[in-house]
């Protein structure tokens, strides 16, 4: 249909990681032409990620031809990809800290004769006045925000004059402002004639952005469409997929009093952002409370201060004994909160690299909760074998043996140990983090069973999740964070997605300019 | 009195194979290999020198001709560059193609570089059925030392800074032209790139492997130098087995202490070269012990620098951040 | 074939867990590899033939009954320092001073002998084993509360601290020698026999080989089943999963190395006590840095480092006997126990990493 050569057309490409295990792409086919501004659109796992990493160079595709200007290319390094054309710039910056701006945007370059850093400088200077970028290209990186860290990543780009642009969410870390200079840049790249892919999960700013938008769903396209004759709702419905009613059950909340009082909660990160600003609410036993937001609104910081990992920089987080006696967590270790004979359970969003000992078996990854118990100088290792066997069971974890390391079971199992571990504990304040991402659906519902059960022995549950159907399903309350802002606590029962999609983006107080 | 004009220039060829050494590690160590094989690879450059140059003297010997000059250098230099840069390859190969871990073939490394050198050193008249009672390469060392010939001629001048044979000018002029290189060229500011965050030099298209293979077998055959100047110049051309004692490891040191900058090298070399032979200069009236002391203050200064740099935490002063690690592209 | 696009021949994939089988066929198949090089280059160097090279490391080994003993020496040290090692390196605490931590072990444990023979010997053992104890610990300690606290590099950090340990050796090598001038301490306490340890049924070497038995067992039990152990393998694996579930990880390594500085101290103070009964800064003759190739190619793991140690031992002690047999440099057995290293490390990359071949693009 169309007779236009693409710029980079990807054809039929499988990527898959663990020897198998995880397939991160599949038989993917997408197009981008000159000119144009393509929106890659999905939920988180879905595969963008690493299909735009097979074209820049970083992943090799195991199956698929990869073709730019109609000639078929292999794309073996970093380098390779710039030789075509095609930057993209990382959500993780690449740079090297100790380096100065300019040192980094001329990183690799084989320009010839001596390195001449003012005559760069002076470059750089001209890009920033033409893009309106504000860049002390002296400046070293590790004395930057964030902002100024991916202003170098797009100048380091446009330095290299590339046509073919990869962004993977340029926006999730930049003010409206910054967003908005952002998208005159691109405009004016689209305007010279080049490629611009944008990853993203920010819906306003597909339609404010982009001219087509192709769908992901769990590794594999969906569909593409034009972004002026499509809506928001068809793109929403390709991303999740045909509108299921999850049937989640909720059993009734059973009205206990406060068990956990958030007040003020301030967090600052190491480079001295905000993570999260005076946020206060309460949790009741015998509740859920659902947590939404954009990624990265604050939801991590939130529940690692209140499992003592976080250093807070203000606020208070009240745990409320059965007797109302009333005890401070904040700035507390997790053994200190153990001892003061509270049982608080965390189930992390980096299940293997904080929640797990990925190359540890099942039992000793039991331990890890347990293994202090007891005076004698050694661990007592039949209990977290008969705990393993036990949640093996129960949950129907599969796995070849108790022995197994978890690094070996696949996404779901792995899951299962851990929520099986946290919750033998008996806790009374349970808190999971994005708790069925890459879950299959079975799993899934596991999950929530689990959850619920929880809810229904007086268990106070914080649940942070990302899929909004759950949030509503599942929660008795959503929270929600708009960087690092509370934006609002709704009333699961009475909301639906579009008003908890308006208070994430902070839209719901500019005069419903909802979508 | 304490006799500055004959001590600095004790100093001086003191400082040569550890300046050497240093150089080769710095420029290896901003690669992010952590090569602890160095003190190996200068006793393989030393004896690969050796044993070219004990040919080269057996062969004069046996046709009763006297020894070419150029030949009676470039035959120890091909030799030590040749020996060096094949351990430089073996390190390589094993942890940056086979990702092994770097401590483990480095100290791998050196026990082997540093039997090899004793090895051959105490067996190449045995192996080789030569009828001399020891490796003494003394014309080969008469080449190694011709002087310049102003340094006669300029009374203490000469005696400071002219009295030396080509190999310490061409340890000096290596490590300013590194120093020049790292700071100040394209392929240092790479290489510093690759020794900080592989990733991201990957990913501005700089072959990292290539980088880290280049570095390390260039810095081998500079520290490889330093330990054919101990023999042919310093040891006046004999072999002694364990003579080079510790100063790969001293070198080592000097790396830390010059926070990875050899031009600096250059000075602290001489520093560390000094305190080596201090004692000798210091009246110490009965007690020799204390000249191990002096021997010990080179490794303690390096460990106040070392912590002094991680309390300050300037980050342009602590060790490539990637410094031990090998690199995997596909790592998730 | 026409001018085509070019698809790299392989690519390196990081495999999954593998049998035990086959991990250790790809060890074995490397060590039958290096041990044909090995017997390649003493071929080449003595003319003996490859059989009988290793006929000859046999006798060197087990040729007379005193020959086994001193491999059995030889092992015990080896694998003892190796013992030590090891729990700082399962926390990934890159603590290359065992050398150091050793020597100073010996240097306090001699300077005991040396300075109070006159105390009854079961107080004078007694009290060189604690300043034996004492002075590894404080080797140990030292790097890991500046890397505790400043994250100062520790690889860098007890490298230096070894050539410390050397020359305050040395310093007092030259204090004490006897007679003046030869630059050496001389046995010590000679006729005495003061703070030496007894020999068991009439074998000099049996107590620092049970002692290495007894520290092979506790350590086993200690890395696998004790709490403090766990702890060591969490922060080994990973510091966030250790903080997350409330494990102080500065306290850890500062406990760990301290631990592994003193068991240092413990081997320099059986090869004083044990063998030695002198002082020399070449008393640990390099095992610190031996030791830490046999805990890495022993994965940790005490029971297989009896094989590595042992391995390590047959051929060093092996090619001392070629050596001398062809009255060659003893540094001979160095360079056969680098090949060996070489060999056992690189193929480790076969055990976590395959060679894939790509498939071809498909074509029409």
């Amino acid at each position: 249909m169309d007779q236009r050569v693409p710029a980079v057309s990807m054809r039929n490409i499988t990527k898959t990681f663990n020897s198998g295990a995880v397939v991160a792409n599949k038989d993917v086919s997408i197009n981008i032409y000159r000119g144009e501004i393509l929106a890659l659109l999905g939920e988180n796992g879905s595969g963008k990620t690493t299909l735009m990493n097979m074209l820049s160079g970083i992943y090799f595709p195991d199956e698929g031809q990869i073709f730019v200007d109609g000639k078929e290319v292999v794309i073996r390094s970093p380098k390779d990809a710039l030789d075509l054309g095609i930057g993209m710039i990382h959500q993780h910056f690449k740079l090297v800290d100790v380096l100065t701006a300019t040192e980094n945007i001329i990183l690799g370059l084989k320009e010839k004769g001596k390195l001449d850093l003012k005559a760069a400088a002076k470059k750089i200077k001209d890009i920033c006045d033409q893009y309106g970028f504000d860049l002390d290209p002296m400046q070293k990186v590790y004395n930057m925000s964030v902002s100024q860290k991916q202003t170098v990543e797009i100048i380091k780009v446009l330095y290299r004059n590339a046509d073919i642009l990869i962004l993977d969410e340029p926006t999730a870390v930049l003010t409206p402002q910054e967003t908005q200079s952002l998208f005159n840049v691109l405009r004016n790249m689209k305007a010279d004639g080049k490629a611009v892919i944008i990853i993203t999960h920010k819906l306003n700013e597909v339609r404010e952005i982009s001219d087509f938008v192709d769908v992901l769903r769990h590794g594999e396209f969906i569909g593409s469409l034009t972004t002026s004759e499509s809506t928001p709702q068809e793109w929403t419905d390709m991303m999740v997929g045909r509108k299921v009613t999850l049937n989640i059950e909720r059993p009734d909340p059973l009205g206990l009093p406060p068990r956990l009082k958030v007040k003020d909660l301030t967090v600052r990160s190491e480079e001295g952002l905000i993570k999260l600003d005076h946020v206060s609410f309460d949790v009741s036993g015998g509740e859920v409370l659902g947590i939404a937001g954009i990624s990265g609104s604050g939801q991590k910081e939130l529940l690692e201060a209140i499992a003592g990992l976080q250093v807070t920089e203000e606020g208070s987080v009240i745990y409320v004994e059965d007797d109302g006696t009333e005890e401070e967590l904040l700035n507390q270790d997790p053994n200190k909160i153990r001892r003061m004979g509270i049982t608080l359970s965390f189930v992390p969003e980096d299940r293997l690299g904080m929640g797990l000992v990925g190359n540890m078996d099942l039992a000793d990854n039991m331990m890890l909760r347990t293994f202090r118990k007891g005076k004698s100088p050694f661990t007592d290792r039949k209990n977290p074998h008969k705990r393993a066997e036990l949640i093996v069971k129960e949950l129907e974890v599969v796995t070849p043996s108790i022995e197994t390391s978890v690094r070996r079971l696949s996404g779901g199992n792995v899951q299962k140990v851990l929520v099986g571990r946290e919750i033998a504990e008996a806790p009374k304040v349970l808190m999971t983090a994005y708790a069925v991402r890459g879950l299959d659906i079975n799993s899934s519902y596991t999950i929530y069973d689990l959850i619920n059960q929880q809810k229904q022995k007086g268990v106070a549950v914080i649940y942070v999740g990302e899929d909004l159907d759950v949030l509503i399903e599942l929660s008795d309350r959503i929270l929600v964070l708009c960087e690092g802002e509370l934006s609002g606590i709704l009333d699961a029962r009475k909301t639906d997605k579009n008003e908890v999609g308006l208070y994430m983006t902070s839209l719901h107080g500019e005069g419903g300019e909802a979508s | 009195m304490f006799d500055i004009v004959s001590f600095f220039p004790r100093a001086v060829v003191q400082s040569v194979p550890l300046l050497c050494g240093s150089t080769g590690e710095t420029i290896t160590e901003k690669s992010g290999n952590l090569n602890l094989g160095i003190p190996g690879i200068m006793y393989v450059g030393a004896i690969s020198g050796v044993i070219g140059s004990f040919f080269y003297e057996q062969s004069l010997k046996a046709s009763g001709s006297t020894i070419n000059t150029f030949l009676g250098i470039a035959i120890p230099m091909v030799c030590s560059i040749l020996g060096s840069l094949l351990m430089g390859l073996i390190y390589c190969f094993l942890t940056v193609s086979l990702r092994a871990n770097q401590n483990v073939t480095g100290l791998a490394l050196t026990t082997f570089g540093v039997g090899f050198g004793n090895f051959f050193g105490g067996s190449l008249i045995k192996l080789t059925g030569s009828e001399v009672p020891s490796i003494a390469l003394t014309q080969t060392h008469g080449c190694f030392v011709h002087k310049l010939p102003l340094a006669a001629k300029t009374g203490w001048f000469g005696k400071m800074f002219l009295n030396y044979g080509f190999l310490v000018y061409l340890a000096i002029i290596i490590a300013l032209i590194a120093a020049y290189v790292l700071r100040h060229t394209r392929l240092g500011l790479n290489l510093r790139s690759v020794g900080e965050d592989p990733a991201t030099a990957d990913a501005a298209g700089i072959n990292v492997n290539r980088y880290k293979y280049f570095a390390t077998c260039i810095g081998s055959v500079i520290a490889g130098l330093g330990g054919l100047f101990y023999i042919m110049d310093y040891a006046s051309g004999v072999w002694s087995n364990d003579g080079f004692g510790d100063r790969g490891w001293l070198a080592i040191a000097l790396v830390i202490f010059t926070i990875w900058r050899p031009n600096v090298g250059v000075l602290a070399s001489i520093l560390f070269g000094a305190l080596y032979i201090l004692y000798l200069f210091i009246p110490t009236g009965a007690n020799a012990a204390i000249k191990e002391f002096y021997k010990m203050i080179p490794y303690v200064v390096t460990l106040l620098v070392l912590v002094t740099v991680s309390m300050r935490k300037r980050r342009e002063n602590q060790p490539p951040a990637s410094l031990g690690n090998s690199y995997f592209r596909e790592e998730r | 074939m026409n001018k085509k696009t070019k698809t790299p021949f392989f690519h390196i994939v990081k495999r999954g867990e593998i049998p035990r089988w086959e991990s250790i066929m790809i060890h074995a198949i490397a060590l039958i590899l290096a041990l044909i090089l090995c017997a390649i280059l003493t071929t080449l160097l003595t003319g003996q033939n490859p059989i009988d090279v290793y006929a000859t490391m046999f006798e060197g080994n087990f040729g007379t009954e005193r020959k086994t003993w001193i491999l059995l020496h030889l092992l015990a040290v080896l694998l003892g320092i190796s013992l030590a090692l090891t729990p700082a390196f399962k926390m990934r605490f890159w603590n290359i001073g065992g050398e150091g931590q050793v020597l100073i072990g010996c240097m306090a444990s001699g300077a005991v002998m040396h300075n109070w023979p006159q105390l009854p010997n079961a107080l004078l053992l007694l009290l060189m084993l604690i300043a034996a104890l004492a002075a590894g610990a404080l080797w140990g300690f030292l790097p890991a509360i500046c890397k505790a606290k400043w994250g100062t590099n520790e690889t860098l950090f007890t490298l230096m601290m070894n050539y410390v340990a050397i020359q305050i050796t040395a310093y007092y090598t030259i204090r004490w020698e006897v007679p003046k001038g030869s630059g050496k301490i001389g046995i010590i306490n000679q006729a005495s026999h003061k703070g030496w340890l007894p020999s068991i049924a009439g074998q000099q070497y049996l107590p620092t080989i049970l002692v290495v038995a007894l520290l092979t067992v506790l350590l086993y039990f200690y890395l696998k089943y004790s709490k403090q152990g766990y702890e060591i393998a969490v922060v080994g694996e990973s510091e966030r999963t250790a903080r997350y579930v409330g494990i102080k990880v500065e306290h850890v390594i500062v406990r760990t190395m301290s631990l592994t500085g003193a068991l240092c101290g413990l081997m320099g103070f059986l090869l004083v006590s044990g063998s030695a009964h002198t002082i020399t800064t070449t008393l640990s003759d390099g095992r610190g840095f031996t030791g830490v190739m046999v805990a890495w190619m022993g994965k940790f793991n005490p029971i297989i480092m009896i094989f590595t140690s042992f391995l390590i031992s047959f051929m060093g002690n092996g090619a001392q006997e070629v050596a001398s047999r062809f009255h060659l440099n003893h540094s001979f057995s160095d360079i056969l126990t680098g090949i060996i290293i070489f060999f056992l490390i690189g193929c480790e990359f076969f055990v976590s990493y395959k060679l894939s071949h790509n498939k071809k693009g498909k074509e029409e």
